[in-house]
């Protein structure tokens, strides 16, 4: 290689690797900002990698996995609450998992079930307790054909809503 | 190697060769494409939980992927064009720009589209959304910067130097669902282990993901030729060429 080329490979080289260390220090940096949610563990004990704890009235935006048997809706109206603990794969409840209470008053979108990871966004009330003004579903990265789910015993029905729940609607 | 490729740094050559491959390349991408898209929207089975919705992944997984792969091939030839100066490069690299900045737009666009009634809402600036928005931007620099200079020589070293700046972003987008905490899911099909859905539904995503990448492949070659023509517009073996077809 003549000297020209090989001068111009360094200095091409050395600008890469400058950037992806710069690049990597900003992101480390910023990287409490980058994450979308709280877990619902970090709601208690604070940022896995800053401690950082959220204080009451804060907005925020919570992630979880939805607590089987914890959805409770009224009957007459848009109101529900559940129960998040923190996502992890695979799957299981314990009862000392750390747990945070979410209201919300709209229509929830079609993934939302038991068992679901959904991301809400609200203000922390109390401690524990979340006011969402926005719940959406965050759905994993499997994909299973319907024959197949019906045999593993895997069920998603959408949540439905009466026309009196409709028609209660604040806004 | 060397002595193998070194007759397609002369355009002549390359325009001969690209051109010959065309006809293939069109055949090979309207099979694939139409084999795959039937696959994937009639005959691949509907998932348990997203219905028919789901089928967006066909077109929305090729496209993110070949948005970041065209990525890293236009960088390529930026960086081959600013250490050795192949004029070729250059021109490649301003033929590659505008393809992936559509094909980064589709991805942005099915996504959206299949946030609406999945995730339940448009847009979110999470790190994965963010970052392939950033994407499209580099894409749209680049564009801006080959067209900014009358000398194609000067615009090819300035949208080099940003396109290979730009390279940081790629690992960003690759990982952000791994490294921080965000509303899109992980990866189904771009990783090491076996991928998450079964076979009926991942064989048609294949299929689907080769005919997008050639349908890529067809068109960069098609705006390679034209740009080899526009940059050596003067040189005689052009000029003959354009009265031999009689295009004036």
């Amino acid at each position: 290689m003549n000297p020209r080329r090989k001068k111009r490979l360094t200095i091409v080289i050395s600008i890469l690797v400058g950037l992806s260390i710069v690049a990597g220090m900003v992101l480390y940096a910023l990287s409490q900002n980058i994450d979308l949610f709280f877990k619902p563990s970090e709601i208690y004990q604070g940022k896995d990698d800053t401690g950082i704890k959220p204080i009451n009235g804060q907005r925020l935006r919570i992630g979880g996995l939805v607590v089987p048997g914890s959805v409770k809706r009224d009957p007459s109206s848009l109101d529900v609450t559940f129960e998040l603990v923190d996502m992890r794969m695979p799957i299981v409840f314990n009862d000392t998992d750390p747990v945070i209470k979410v209201h919300y008053d709209g229509i929830l979108p079609d993934l939302f079930r038991e068992g679901q990871g959904i991301v809400a966004n609200g203000m922390l009330v109390n401690g524990n307790f979340i006011e969402a003004s926005e719940v959406l579903a965050k759905h994993d990265e499997n994909y299973i054909p319907k024959e197949l789910a019906d045999d593993m015993g895997e069920k998603h029905v959408k949540p439905s809503y009466t026309k009196e729940q409709i028609e209660n609607q604040q806004y | 190697m060397w002595k193998w490729l070194h007759p397609y740094a002369n355009p002549e050559v390359s325009y001969h060769f690209v051109g010959k491959l065309l006809p293939w390349i069109s055949k090979i991408t309207f099979v694939l494409l139409f084999i795959g898209i039937v696959w994937a929207l009639v005959f691949a089975p509907a998932d348990y939980q997203q219905g028919d919705s789901f089928r967006i992944f066909y077109i929305h997984v090729p496209t993110a992927i070949l948005s970041m792969s065209i990525y890293m091939a236009m960088a390529t030839a930026a960086f081959c064009s600013l250490v050795w100066q192949f004029r070729l490069a250059d021109a490649s690299a301003a033929a590659m720009a505008p393809v992936g900045a559509v094909i980064t737009a589709i991805a942005l666009f099915t996504g959206a589209a299949w946030g609406k009634p999945m995730w339940g809402t448009w847009w979110i600036w999470d790190a994965r959304l963010t970052s392939e928005l950033v994407l499209l931007f580099l894409y749209l620099g680049v564009i801006a910067l080959h067209n900014a200079f009358e000398d194609k020589n000067l615009a090819g070293k300035a949208a080099g130097i940003l396109s290979l700046v730009g390279v940081v972003n790629i690992p960003i987008i690759k990982y952000s669902v791994e490294w921080w905490n965000t509303l899109h899911q992980g990866a189904t099909v771009s990783k090491m282990s076996a991928p998450s859905m079964s076979m009926n539904m991942f064989w048609p995503f294949v299929i689907c993901f080769l005919g997008i990448a050639m349908l890529v492949a067809f068109v960069i070659c098609i705006r390679f030729r034209t740009e080899i023509l526009s940059r050596n517009g003067m040189r005689p073996w052009v000029r003959a060429l354009i009265t031999e077809e009689g295009v004036k």
